[in-house]
């Protein structure tokens, strides 16, 4: 009986082949975004497996020696923290009134247009060629010497368009009737964005600042022509043994010490190179997480 | 009414002169992305400067004879052809891979995932846009490398091909991000109108988003290609550093921006070979200036017309 009955609503044979195309299409894109996941899995995967036997107390707190052959990974440790500190000095304060600019007082004129294509052109400056201009404008022009302060004054550089960005997509994240109600109360430009703006767009700004962080210490290209070396020596006794850059002293970093042992150095033991892959990858990562973290309370936070 | 009114006094006029040098304070940093781009092209064109009319241009941009240390006795040779060639050509690469797969990802995320699938997703391009470009070339060096000599039949494991992969899963997350905004800028009663006309989910991807999104497309695809051109570490690890006009995916090559950086440190200050280098660090910074600012005019365009 219901055999017999043609079902009015069945596809037709060009429908059927269209919802046929369709779910190709639907399981190639799925195909392509796994195939995004999986190399990812397998490299991390990997560098885990092969790096975690290296990793100990005495892997992370010891020196190197014998240009980066044999003892562990402190030096290059410390020289990113410094690094990272300093550039963080110079870029946070700078970046964030920047943004604070941009987003409170420009006025919608030519000049502001500038600035904006002056942040986005710096932020596609490969990477290489902030080095260049740290070398040419630090070290030679300024004749400052290749240190730990001009890497870290040319990373600021580098990361300020990031810094600048998302400050400003915190601030602008304020709606504008908080502003206006502040500014009915009689406070003043300057007061409205210290006791409203800032307070409300605080973790927006703070994940910006964690990402420069991870980014600053990823960073290979621009430290290795301004102050990073792929081997220094550093003293075995006292103060120096932990805390051995001045903001003068060339240094070694993490990401320059991968570099160095990945290719010049040879009779390493594979372990302790992909060791110390696996320990400036599980740094950026744990610092991207922060910045992740960050965002999610910000989501749970808010207040509008 | 008991208080008299505050008369003006140096007290009252305290905040209002702090709040004068904070607002000057803010100005003079508002404009620091300017100075900082200004100050880019300024110290690196002054570093170039005295071999740009000395430099034989004819043979920088059409011989391949690169000699910055010739034996003593012989005139040294910048010819950048395949410097800039293997710069393209790895770029190039890596976008043939990197642009279906980041579109198609995209499209999934924006359009066919579900709110789970799409957050995780999400997360893991993000992880795998922080990975730093050195430990990619890490990767390309020790994973890469002894996979092409096994499997591609490469006589160096670091060759075109290792490079592109790498620069290929560096540059995705970005594609897949700003297409997916690209994406989801189109309004949903293009799609609402696309469903009621009786298209299925993909037919409104391929009629009515693809067309509407065209532009941000587009723009994320050119980024990819600046951000892969202006890359260093991964290529300089996994390429080969072979000055040659590559003629097969296996070769190994030699890009401007692994030049600069593994020549820089045994260039003399002030020689020909620094200065030359800088020339070269000039042309890395036009190409991929132009290609943001071009990528960028193409996404404020669609966003004009979109609004109307």
């Amino acid at each position: 009986m219901v055999d017999t009955v043609d079902n009015p609503f069945a596809p037709t044979l060009v429908e059927q082949k269209k919802e046929r195309v369709a779910s190709v299409a639907k399981w190639t894109t799925f195909a392509m975004a796994v195939s995004l996941v999986v190399p990812m899995l397998l490299i991390i995967g990997l560098i885990i497996a092969k790096g975690f036997p290296a990793i100990s107390m005495s892997f992370l707190l010891e020196n190197p020696r014998q240009s980066g052959a044999a003892g562990g990974i402190w030096g290059p440790l410390v020289g990113t923290f410094c690094l990272t500190l300093v550039c963080l000095g110079i870029v946070a304060p700078i970046g964030v009134l920047a943004g604070i600019y941009i987003n409170e007082y420009a006025p919608d004129n030519k000049m502001t247009r500038a600035i904006m294509i002056a942040v986005t052109s710096l932020a596609g400056v490969p990477s290489i060629v902030h080095a260049l201009f740290g070398l040419a404008a630090f070290v030679t022009a300024l004749g400052l010497g290749k240190s730990v302060l001009v890497a870290g004054m040319t990373l600021a550089v580098m990361t300020l368009p990031v810094i600048i960005t998302s400050t400003r997509e915190a601030l602008s994240a304020v709606p504008r009737n908080f502003r206006e109600a502040c500014w009915n109360l009689g406070a003043s430009r300057w007061q409205t964005i210290r006791t409203i703006v800032l307070p409300n767009s605080i973790s927006g700004i703070l994940t910006g600042v964690i990402l420069v962080v991870a980014r600053a210490a990823g960073e290979t290209a621009p430290i290795m022509l301004t102050g990073a070396v792929g081997f220094k020596p550093l003293e075995t006794e006292g103060i120096e043994r932990w805390l051995p850059y001045h903001l003068g002293d060339d240094f070694m970093a993490m990401a320059m010490h991968l570099n160095t042992i990945s290719r010049d150095v040879p009779n390493m033991p594979v372990e302790n190179k992909f060791g110390s892959a696996l320990v400036l990858l599980v740094l950026i990562l744990a610092i991207n997480s922060l910045a992740v973290g960050v965002r999610v309370w910000l989501r749970r936070r808010k207040r509008w | 009414m008991d208080k008299a009114p505050v008369t003006s006094s140096f007290r009252a006029s305290l905040p209002r002169v702090f709040e004068k040098m904070i607002e000057f304070l803010i100005r003079t940093c508002g404009w620091s992305s300017i100075i900082c781009v200004a100050a880019i092209f300024i110290f690196i064109l002054r570093e170039a400067a005295p071999i740009l009319p000395r430099l034989n241009w004819v043979e920088f941009f059409t011989t391949t004879n690169w000699r910055p240390n010739p034996a003593l006795g012989n005139t040294p040779h910048y010819g950048a052809l395949a410097l800039i060639i293997g710069n393209f050509a790895v770029a190039i690469v890596s976008m043939l891979m990197a642009v279906p797969v980041g579109l198609a990802a995209a499209v999934y995320v924006s359009e066919f995932a579900g709110d789970k699938t799409r957050e995780y997703l999400k997360v893991a391009i993000e992880i795998l846009a922080a990975v730093p470009s050195i430990v990619w070339g890490f990767i390309g060096l020790t994973v890469l490398n002894p996979l092409l000599i096994k499997y591609a039949g490469a006589e160096l494991g670091t060759n075109l091909l290792n490079g592109s992969i790498l620069l290929a899963l560096m540059s995705v997350p970005l594609i897949v991000s700003i297409s997916e905004d690209a994406l989801r800028a189109v309004p949903d009663s293009f799609r609402e109108a696309a469903l009621a006309l009786g298209a299925n989910r993909w037919e409104t991807v391929y009629r009515v988003l693809f067309p509407a999104a065209r532009n941000g497309l587009l723009a994320a695809c050119m980024l990819g290609v600046g951000r892969a051109v202006g890359e260093t570490m991964a290529v300089l690890l996994a390429t080969g550093n072979t000055n040659q006009i590559p003629h097969s995916l296996v070769d190994p090559i030699k890009t401007l921006t692994a030049t600069i950086a593994s020549e820089m440190g045994e260039a003399s200050t002030g020689g020909d070979h620094y200065r030359v280098l800088f020339v070269i660090g000039i042309l890395l910074l036009l190409i991929t200036c132009s290609i943001n600012l071009i990528a960028d005019y193409v996404i404020k365009g669609a966003k004009a017309k979109a609004n109307g």
